[in-house]
């Protein structure tokens, strides 16, 4: 069954401003790579655990030791705007 | 008399030892053949010429003192530019990170460091290391130094193009679906993808986490093998780093594969593959089998769904690792009347084509409602691929096949058709699926005078048995050709 996206939905959920014509390209492709990815199907997968990890290890742990972290205005130097020693942002409240 | 480029990591450091040469003329040396070759190849982003002389003067001071920090003293390598370094530009090949300036090392970076490494420069790379070609970095594509029209292969293209050409004596790059191997295998090098966990991924910039291994290029496998112990250890900074014993790599190199049992992975070999490599891999399979080894083929099902598990788990990794990208913290941003709409703008302008495409599509597969048919079922299959590979394990010590289907393709040719260019990592990301070590080794040219390589596959933790078999191989193939823009007078283009 060939498969369908609504790439828009994909695009918002993804934070990715797109315009029309690059959501028709990119909607075509995942498109084809989908249907062939879909032959996965085709294996009888029934009672086999999911592999999320390759390592069988479970939390990894530390001693919980006082250490130095980043120094606070080499990291805000990079920042694209900051106020003090603040990352500077646009106005969150009032979206819908 | 040679160039000192040329020289393997292993006789550099006899003549840095014996007094032959220093650290300083060796390291002017490759930054000279950089010099003449940079204008026709494009392997580094960033060459940091102070930064290599300053560690070259230090190494030789500490030779000069009695001080020796251990076989990479003294020795100029590149590493990708996926992985951050203090104080120098790193930008993964993204424009969404261009300028950005690291205020901490990875770990990697580090430990090259203590060695006494001199760090000649970044390496270009895929946009994130999402590609196979190296034509995705937001700065402009690496050539293969065998032949200009063609790709060095990704995505650690400029890892692989310097070691070949001799701007570097060796590098680093990063494998998560054969990153580091294809290229290796395209440029005539020997690439090694350790064991999942053996290198700490500290600094290393997250395309697939469960996936993303870092590993060496050298032009033999020797000195793989010396950088390779130069960087493994568990690291505290990395949660999935191994916490066992390291493993061994290099003791067995000398040992041979008499008596060994090698299988060939049949969903691997015949159909797909270009015929020239077929043909130079199986006279290889037989060659093996003449030094006393025991070759046969073994059948591996799930691996002929890999690349399907593979471009369905991939990216749903990178869609989460990539989300960091936002605009508020480090690089890139475009300005919006919301934080919503500016993360939205940022990320559309910065990430290019191939990005954006793993993104939307590991955004699709976790998505409520196809979660199951795609990414649970891509999980289930890897688990069906890692019972495999353990059940051949059990019949075999290491697994052969092709590295790459082709040998190097033609720049441009596969930009816009994004399934022929994912089919180059068709026999590479099975190990990185299993969370196994995996190598290539050149073997041959073929008609076009490009190079041909041959993957061994082992079993977690098994270094030793791939770098047994890998050594073999390399005796065996007698490949010593270099590319001629690393053997001839070269004018800067």
């Amino acid at each position: 069954m060939p498969v369908e996206i609504d790439i828009a939905k994909v695009a918002r959920l993804a934070r990715l401003a797109l315009s029309e014509d690059e959501l028709a390209g990119y909607g075509a492709q995942l498109e084809d790579i989908l249907d062939h990815a879909e032959r996965i199907g085709a294996l009888p997968t029934e009672g086999v655990p999911p592999t999320s990890h390759p390592l069988p290890m479970t939390n990894a742990f530390r001693a919980d030791e006082v250490r130095a972290s980043l120094d606070r205005e080499e990291v805000l130097e990079q920042a694209p705007a900051r106020e003090g020693v603040f990352f500077r942002v646009p106005r969150i409240l009032g979206e819908t | 008399m040679t160039d000192l480029a040329d020289l393997s990591i292993a006789s550099a450091g006899v003549g840095l030892r014996r007094g032959g040469f220093s650290s300083r003329e060796l390291t002017n040396a490759v930054i000279h053949r950089a010099a003449v070759t940079e204008s026709h190849l494009h392997a580094y982003l960033t060459l940091d010429q102070e930064g290599a002389r300053a560690a070259a003067d230090r190494a030789d001071a500490d030779f000069s003192a009695g001080v020796d920090r251990g076989p990479l003293q003294g020795i100029p390598l590149a590493i990708k530019d996926n992985m951050t370094t203090r104080g120098i530009e790193t930008t993964a090949g993204s424009k969404i990170l261009s300028g950005w300036v690291p205020p901490y090392n990875a770990t990697v970076v580090d430990k090259l460091n203590a060695g006494g490494a001199v760090l000649v420069g970044k390496t270009n790379l895929d946009e994130f290391a999402m590609g196979s070609s190296t034509e995705n970095s937001a700065f402009g594509p690496t050539r293969n130094p065998w032949d200009t029209d063609r790709v060095p292969g990704g995505s650690s293209g400029g890892s692989a193009a310097a070691v070949a050409v001799g701007s570097a004596l060796g590098a680093f790059g990063s494998d998560t679906g054969g990153s580091i191997r294809q290229p290796a295998s395209l440029c005539g090098l020997v690439g090694i993808k350790p064991t999942y966990g053996m290198v700490s991924r500290y600094g290393l910039i997250a395309f697939a986490s469960s996936l993303d291994q870092i590993g060496p290029f050298a032009r033999d496998v020797r000195d793989a093998a010396t950088l390779l112990e130069a960087v493994v250890g568990f690291d505290i900074r990395d949660a999935t780093s191994y916490r066992g014993e390291t493993p061994d790599i290099s003791s067995l190199l000398d040992r041979g594969v008499e008596g060994m049992k090698i299988g060939i992975l049949a969903e691997l070999t015949g159909e797909g593959i270009a015929p020239e490599v077929d043909q130079a891999c199986r006279a290889m399979y037989d060659k093996l089998a003449d030094a006393g080894a025991n070759v046969r083929e073994l059948s591996l099902p799930a691996a002929g769904y890999a690349l399907s598990a593979y471009y369905l788990i991939a990216p749903a990794e990178a869609s989460a690792n990539l989300a960091r990208y936002d605009g508020v913290r480090y690089g890139l941003r475009v300005d919006g009347d919301t934080t919503e709409e500016m993360m939205a703008k940022t990320r559309a302008e910065g990430f290019g084509p191939e990005v954006i495409r793993r993104i939307l599509l590991g955004t699709y597969a976790l998505s409520a409602g196809y979660y199951d048919a795609f990414y649970g079922q891509a999980q289930k299959v890897r688990t069906l691929l890692r019972n495999e590979f353990a059940a051949a394990y059990e019949q075999v010590d290491v697994l052969v096949s092709p590295t790459s289907p082709t040998t190097a393709f033609a720049i441009g040719e596969r930009t816009d058709d994004p399934l022929s260019m994912y089919f180059a990592d068709v026999c590479t990301l099975p190990s990185n699926l299993a969370g196994d070590p995996s190598g290539s080794i050149p073997i041959g040219l073929d008609g076009d005078g490009l190079p041909i390589g041959f993957q061994v596959m082992a079993p977690a933790l098994h270094e030793a048995q791939l770098f047994r078999v890998a050594a073999e191989v390399e005796r065996l193939a007698e490949f010593e050709v270099r590319p001629a823009l690393a053997t001839s007078e070269v004018t800067p283009a």
